[in-house]
C-alpha cells in the first residue's frame, strides 16, 4: 500500500550544477538567457555567478526510496510545484533527496484514483534548503490492481 | 516593455507563442532532462500506451512556461511555481504561454500562469509568486 510509504525518504545524493548541463537544458526549453549560459555576464550579475533555470532540478538524482515501488508505465503527472529560497548557482553542489509526502484515494469519473505526492528537495553545502519541489502522480485503480497494491 | 516593478492586477506579461512542437524538441528535452520515457519520442510506444501519438513531456511545457519570467531574473525571484497538468500536448500543437497578475503589493506579485493550445484547450494552469529584490 502506498499509504504505508508516507514518510519514507531516500539518502541524500550529491549533485553538481554543471555548466554544460545547464546550457543544454536551457537550450532544450529555448531559454538561453546570458545569466544562464554566459560566464562573464554571470560574474557581473547580482548573483556573481550563472544560475540555472527554475525547472533544472528535474535533472538531479534524488536517490532511491527503499520499499517504494512505482510502476514506470501508467502514471499520470498531475501537479508540480517548486519553492525556491534562492536560485541554483552554476558550479555549486546540492544534496538532493526524495520523500513520500502523502497518499490519498478519491473516486472520480474514471474510477478510484490514487494521488501520490513526492517531495524532491535540494540542500546546499551549508545545510540550507535551496529548493523544495513536489510532484503529484495519479495512479489509476487498474494500474494499482496490476501492482497488487 | 512590461515592467514587473509597476505591473498592476489584471495586466499581463508579454505572452510567448512557441513554434509548432516537433519531435526534435522532445528528443532534445529527453536528453537534457534525462526523462527517456518513450511515450515522448517513439510513436509505437505512445500508441502501445493507448495514446493517439507521442506527447510532450509535461515538464517541457512547464520549463517553457518559466521563460515568461526570464526578462525579470535580476529584479527578483520567482519563489513559487505551482502547475496542474490539464491537457496533453501533441506534435505540431502550437502552445501559447501567458501570465496575468492576480494580485500584488509592493514586494510580492502573484501571477496566474498557463499554457494553452491553438484549439483553445488548456495544457497547464497554475500560479507563480514573484518577490521583488530590495523592496
Amino acid at each position: 500500500m502506498f499509504q504505508d510509504a508516507v514518510g519514507l525518504k531516500s539518502e541524500k545524493i550529491k549533485n553538481t550544477v554543471e555548466r554544460g548541463a545547464v546550457k543544454k537544458f536551457a537550450e532544450s526549453i529555448g531559454d538561453v538567457h546570458p545569466l544562464y549560459v554566459d560566464e562573464s555576464y554571470g560574474k557581473d550579475s547580482r548573483f556573481g555567478k550563472n544560475i540555472a533555470p527554475p525547472t533544472f532540478p528535474r535533472t538531479f538524482d534524488y536517490g532511491t526510496i527503499k520499499d517504494l515501488h512505482l510502476p514506470n508505465v501508467g502514471l499520470i503527472h498531475g501537479e508540480q510545484r517548486y519553492h525556491y529560497k534562492r536560485p541554483l548557482l552554476v558550479g555549486e553542489d546540492v544534496y538532493c533527496y526524495a520523500e513520500v509526502k502523502s497518499y490519498a484515494e478519491k473516486d472520480g469519473k474514471s474510477g478510484n484514483m490514487g494521488f501520490l505526492t513526492l517531495a524532491n528537495n535540494g540542500v546546499d553545502e551549508n545545510g540550507e534548503i535551496v529548493f523544495e519541489s513536489t510532484s503529484t502522480v495519479i495512479i489509476s485503480e487498474t494500474v494499482r490492481r496490476k501492482l497488487n497494491v | 516593455m512590461t515592467d514587473v516593478k509597476t505591473i498592476k492586477a489584471g495586466e499581463s506579461l508579454e505572452s510567448i507563442t512557441l513554434p509548432p512542437v516537433s519531435r526534435i524538441d522532445l528528443i532534445k528535452y529527453a536528453g537534457a532532462s534525462g526523462d527517456f520515457n518513450p511515450i515522448h519520442t517513439i510513436d509505437e510506444e505512445a500508441t502501445a500506451a493507448g495514446l493517439p501519438g507521442i506527447i510532450a513531456h509535461g515538464m517541457w511545457t512547464m520549463g517553457n512556461l518559466t521563460k515568461l519570467f526570464t526578462p525579470y531574473l535580476e529584479d527578483g525571484l520567482v519563489t513559487d511555481y505551482q502547475i496542474r497538468f490539464r491537457g496533453m500536448v501533441f506534435l505540431d500543437d502550437v502552445v501559447t504561454l501567458h501570465a496575468t497578475v492576480k494580485d500584488r503589493d509592493e514586494k510580492t506579485v502573484t501571477f496566474e500562469i498557463g499554457a494553452s493550445k491553438q484549439n483553445g484547450d488548456t495544457a497547464l494552469k497554475g500560479e507563480a509568486v514573484y518577490e521583488l529584490h530590495g523592496a
